[in-house]
């Protein structure tokens, strides 16, 4: 996944295209789809160490840095996950660590995902955020 | 046709198929609630006006019915308590600690009936030992024999019906068998007195707990009974008002038996409703619940085979209630949002079981739990819906 648009106008886009739906079922069946089309984890990622703290389903999130910027790869035993998986790689995925690091997280509240994500899994976004950004300050420190 | 007694299904339009995480509520216990919220609204054991009088004869009166309901012979057996999980670390706490080696649990338990023991200091091999079952989750009764003869004299404490997978245990057997072997029986029945008939004399059980909310009663209550034999050696949970007879500041001198065990102001609403509750299950009689459900079960199951990759854990032998399953090679928490998308309520996940999850190899199930209210409406939308959460998952 390579993007060009900076944090906002990516989270633009999901906005705009999760109000293409009419009702929740179809907008779960849209981040389905998106999960499908998540690049694959090599399986030798797919350990303790790497598992996101807080989600109900397993999820494995690693990263790279490409250029100075970082490149998230992830999986995850639940389709949903996969599909919400996209979503945060989508907006993080192509940025520095800097930028990362400066963004407001609560940028993620104008998705309105609160609304159709069960609490399990808001704590599981959460968990996923907190990696991020983790390796966001990790990269940082390192540069 | 029974849905007309509750209002939540006047409000919703769901299939709740999720009673073994609790059970809706029929008016008559929302009414006797709000009666005693608005009508005679007073602390028990304790005041002399009518207000008072009434509330306390309702709640005694409450203990009296439970008594006849579980046949236990006197009222004084009958403690209330928030619910079942209190009950199981009451008596682990105040009975059972410092007093028995071994505590011999089943494959199949609740975390409520673990995670107590591990507070006393009990993990496997080192005073708990767990009781195998059969591929068909049945208890295995001559593996519990063994147990029994490594380690007589201990406690056991098993549920009566298994939550995440509906198995009914053979109490009457296990108790026979457990009192061969001196040992004392504890069972967490949350999960029976919505199904079937208990007798705790018939049983011959030394402990058991109920649970209001899966009962059709309200949250937040429940009761243990402990037979009089062991009431002597059970010690008070905790204390204060209402528990004593006499206080100076040199001692305390407790109140007999259930009132030393029930601390404080207890839910007096809640003791109320469960009483109602109770009535209400009288009123249809367990062999129309009975009936109604095994035939809805039963279809459940059918209904259920025809789907590919449907992965079952158990028979329907000795089952009531629950039914777990698998859809093979898809997340059972995807499927179970996807069906409340589509106003399908089940559980899906380790349904606080997760030694048996480990036992059985995965992860978790999702958990089809019915009531005598559900019907084949209900299990066919479930399965329509099911049939397009399947749909979408798979490629």
């Amino acid at each position: 996944m390579h993007i060009e648009q900076s944090v906002e106008q990516r989270v633009e886009q999901i906005k705009e295209d999760l109000a293409l739906f009419d009702n929740d079922l179809e907008k779960y069946e849209y981040i389905i789809d998106l999960g499908k089309q998540l690049d694959a984890l090599e399986s030798c990622h797919e350990k303790e160490e790497n598992l996101v703290q807080g989600c109900t389903s397993k999820v494995w999130l690693v990263c790279e840095i490409k250029e100075g910027k970082l490149i998230f790869k992830a999986n995850s035993n639940a389709m949903i996950v996969k599909g919400l998986v996209y979503i945060l790689i989508y907006l993080f995925s192509d940025l520095t660590p800097k930028e990362i690091l400066s963004t407001d997280l609560n940028i993620l509240k104008q998705l309105n995902l609160i609304e159709i994500i069960t609490p399990n899994r808001q704590s599981g976004v959460t968990g996923m955020l907190k990696r991020i950004k983790e390796y966001a300050y990790a990269f940082d420190k390192k540069q | 046709m029974y849905k007309e007694f509750f209002d939540y299904f006047q409000n919703n339009k769901n299939v709740y198929l999720d009673n073994a995480a609790t059970t809706q509520k029929p008016k008559e216990v929302l009414q006797i609630m709000q009666d005693y919220y608005t009508k005679f609204c007073a602390n028990t054991h304790r005041s002399n006006y009518s207000s008072a009088n009434k509330a306390t004869q309702l709640y005694e009166e409450s203990r009296e019915y439970l008594q006849k309901f579980i046949n236990a012979k006197s009222a004084h057996e009958i403690v209330f308590t928030k619910g079942v999980t209190e009950s199981i670390n009451f008596i682990a706490s105040s009975f059972v600690a410092n007093k028995f080696a071994t505590v011999i649990i089943s494959t199949l338990e609740h975390h409520s009936n673990i995670v107590p023991w591990h507070m006393l200091g009990k993990s496997l091999n080192h005073g708990l030992a767990v009781v195998n079952c059969d591929e068909n989750l049945n208890f295995d009764m001559k593996h519990f024999e063994s147990l029994l003869k490594q380690h007589p004299k201990s406690f056991i404490s098993l549920a009566h019906i298994s939550n995440a997978f509906g198995k009914i245990l053979p109490i009457k057997d296990i108790t026979a068998l457990a009192h061969k072997y001196d040992s004392v029986v504890m069972i967490d029945g949350a999960q029976a007195l919505a199904h079937i008939p208990v007798d705790v004399q018939d049983l011959d059980i030394d402990f058991y707990a109920v649970s209001s909310h899966k009962s059709f009663g309200p949250t937040g209550t429940g009761a243990v009974y402990i037979k009089d034999i062991h009431l002597k050696d059970v010690k008070p949970y905790q204390t204060g008002g209402a528990t004593i007879d006499k206080v100076t500041f040199e001692k305390s001198t407790l109140l007999d038996s259930p009132y030393k065990f029930e601390a404080g102001t207890q839910n007096i609403a809640g003791v109320l409703g469960f009483y109602a509750a109770l009535k209400f299950i009288n009123s249809i009689g367990y062999k129309e619940i009975h009936d109604k459900e095994m035939d809805l079960y039963l279809y459940l199951k059918k209904e259920l085979s025809n789907i590919e990759g449907c992965e079952f854990y158990n028979d329907t032998a000795y089952s009531i209630g629950s039914l777990s399953f698998n859809i093979k090679g898809l997340n059972d928490e995807d499927i179970g949002i996807l069906l409340d998308k589509q106003n399908v309520q089940v559980r899906c996940g380790h349904h606080c079981a997760q030694p048996a999850m480990q036992y059985l190899g995965i992860e978790g199930t999702i958990r089809a739990s019915i009531a005598f209210y559900n019907d084949k409406y209900d299990i066919n939308k479930f399965i329509i819906a099911l049939n397009k959460a399947i749909d979408i998952l798979r490629d």
